[in-house]
């Protein structure tokens, strides 16, 4: 090891071990104490969560709303990187560009430009009732459906990436002998195009799930007071409760949680045909 | 299937018309929302309609006289400012020792200044207020920027390594065999062929400290109100058109500022 390399490293590392490390590691002392003081030691915070189904049916919606989100994002997410992945470079860094669009653009402004679209009398209402589809208003705006189409929207770039950055290195050679020996295209999609894009894709459902899990604007402006999800109930627990002890404990049930859900996607990677023979 | 007798190959343009149709499908969705705000901004009405009323300048002309918006806007850039050149001193350098060392601590020091991205940023939040209050002190502006810099510094070192990685080893090692210092070499050769990640990263870095809600949510009271915050809170309690219109304001300046960064940073291949 050189010196200078670790000499590199140290003041960012600095900064994370006291404005990171030392934060989190209070938040687990803290969810501890039975109280702000950080007085006396205690499970009744974990027990409280445990014995509560509403704390788990919030932690399972959240869970869940996760894997709708990002299901839908891959839905779009792999024609377009596909589609990019074939296009002459100039169309593909145009694709690109508004795809990343979104994620850009401030959240609580794209946020509030589908409060517009998904109202009362919004956008697609007006349409719906327009083309007679629909006699009543449909209620979109603070339902489930709204707030995972959002999210599939305004995550779509962490998904397109990566699946884009592997199809990039994947040997063209590969689908291109797939087809001379026969198989149609949406077999060689099948058998072989998307087995070795897999390590692209599920690096994509990593950061689309875990951004969207944790979406607090979006989840509270499109979803409402009603439909409550683990950072609203943190932040209500915190801010609004004032029951620190307790908004440390779920805080920190959360994080395990999903770093459970990533960890697995991980461990897939690894047992994705691209990796299995090395 | 395709063979040499039919002309047509169906199967293919099914699959080519499949997912071009698909891909036109979402762009219209990821795009189509910021042209409606854009144009929902310009009524001359009251009302947030689509089509709006009339097209008037009007809600613009209001922003002017915002002044509680105008003061969150400017604590925004301020910190997003500082958190983008502490990003950009920090994490290049660690992103050059994490590249050049194969030892275990730069695995392990890669993963945790990633952790932030997989982390859910609320939680971090909350724990650097509990942090800070522990401390005897309370949320300040100093504190909001070391908040920020946690949560934006992995797309500095995402973009950082990216760039390391196509780097030709061999230009380096001639800079040295020709006598040049390790900080001449950096500043001569390295830095000009990373710095497009570099740029990247930290247009990511501040577009995210702008945009960051969670962490300012518990490290920004009401003194020093955030953009981000503000709006929020303007859109749960009465939602008026002037959001609307700093929300064009918002998309057009983001569009700016997003081609410059392509031009000179070649943001969209530096992000993959």
């Amino acid at each position: 090891m050189r010196d200078s390399d670790l000499r590199l490293v140290l003041p960012l590392g600095a900064i994370f071990a006291v404005c990171f490390a030392a934060p989190l590691a209070v938040l687990i002392a803290l969810s501890f104490a039975s109280d702000t003081t950080m007085r006396g030691l205690t499970l009744d915070h974990y027990v409280r969560f445990i014995t509560d189904p509403f704390n788990y049916s919030i932690l399972w919606n959240t869970l869940l709303l996760g894997v709708k989100a990002t299901l839908l994002c891959l839905l779009f997410a792999y024609p377009i990187a596909w589609i990019a992945n074939r296009a002459r470079a100039r169309w593909q860094a145009v694709l690109l560009f508004l795809v990343i669009l979104p994620i850009m653009t401030s959240v609580v402004v794209r946020t509030f430009s589908w409060i517009v679209i998904l109202g009362r009398q919004g956008l697609l209402n007006q349409v719906a009732m327009g083309l007679g589809l629909t006699a009543e208003p449909l209620r979109l705006l603070f339902t489930e459906l709204g707030v995972v189409m959002v999210l599939a929207q305004v995550q779509m770039p962490l998904m397109v990436l990566p699946i884009l950055t592997v199809m990039s290195k994947t040997d063209p050679n590969l689908a291109d002998a797939s087809r001379a020996l026969g198989a149609g295209e949406w077999r060689t999609l099948w058998r072989v195009t998307l087995p070795l894009s897999l390590p692209g894709v599920i690096a994509g459902c990593i950061l689309t799930y875990s951004a969207s899990v944790t979406a607090f604007v979006t989840q509270t402006l499109i979803g409402g007071a009603r439909l409550v999800y683990m950072p609203l109930h943190i932040y209500q627990q915190a801010i609004g409760a004032n029951n620190w002890p307790f908004a440390a404990a779920i805080s920190i049930i959360f994080m395990v949680a999903v770093l459970c859900v990533v960890a697995l996607l991980n461990l897939l990677i690894r047992m994705t045909p691209a990796n299995a023979e090395r | 299937m395709p063979s040499a007798s039919t002309p047509i190959d169906w199967e293919s343009l099914s699959l080519r018309f499949t997912f071009a149709a698909i891909t036109a499908v979402a762009i219209v969705f990821l795009v189509g929302p910021s042209l409606i705000v854009i144009l929902t901004s310009l009524t001359a009405s009251q009302s947030l309609r689509f089509p709006p009323d009339g097209l008037s300048l009007r809600w613009y002309a209001a922003l002017l006289k915002a002044d509680q918006m105008q003061q969150a806007a400017w604590t925004s850039l301020v910190v997003a400012g500082w958190t983008t050149f502490l990003c950009a001193t920090l994490g290049t350098p660690a992103a050059l020792a994490i590249f050049r060392s194969h030892r275990l601590w730069a695995r392990l020091f890669d993963l945790l200044f990633m952790s932030p991205l997989l982390l859910p940023a609320l939680a971090f939040g909350f724990a650097a207020l509990v942090f800070i209050y522990q401390l005897g002190l309370r949320p300040s502006i100093p504190f909001l920027i070391l908040g920020h810099v946690i949560v934006c510094v992995p797309f500095v070192l995402r973009t950082t390594l990216a760039a390391l990685s196509q780097l030709d080893h061999a230009l380096l090692d001639a800079s040295a065999s020709l006598g040049a210092s390790g900080w001449m070499t950096f500043r001569r050769v390295t830095l000009p062929l990373i710095g497009r990640g570099v740029g990247a990263g930290s247009f990511l870095a501040f577009m995210a400290s702008f945009d960051n809600v969670p962490v300012s949510l518990f490290l920004a009271d009401e003194r020093t109100e955030v953009l981000p915050i503000h709006l929020w809170q303007q859109i749960e309690t009465n939602l008026d058109v002037r959001t609307a219109a700093v929300s064009g304001v918002i998309v057009v300046i983001t569009l700016l500022l997003m081609l410059v960064a392509e031009r000179f940073a070649g943001l969209t291949s530096q992000m993959r």
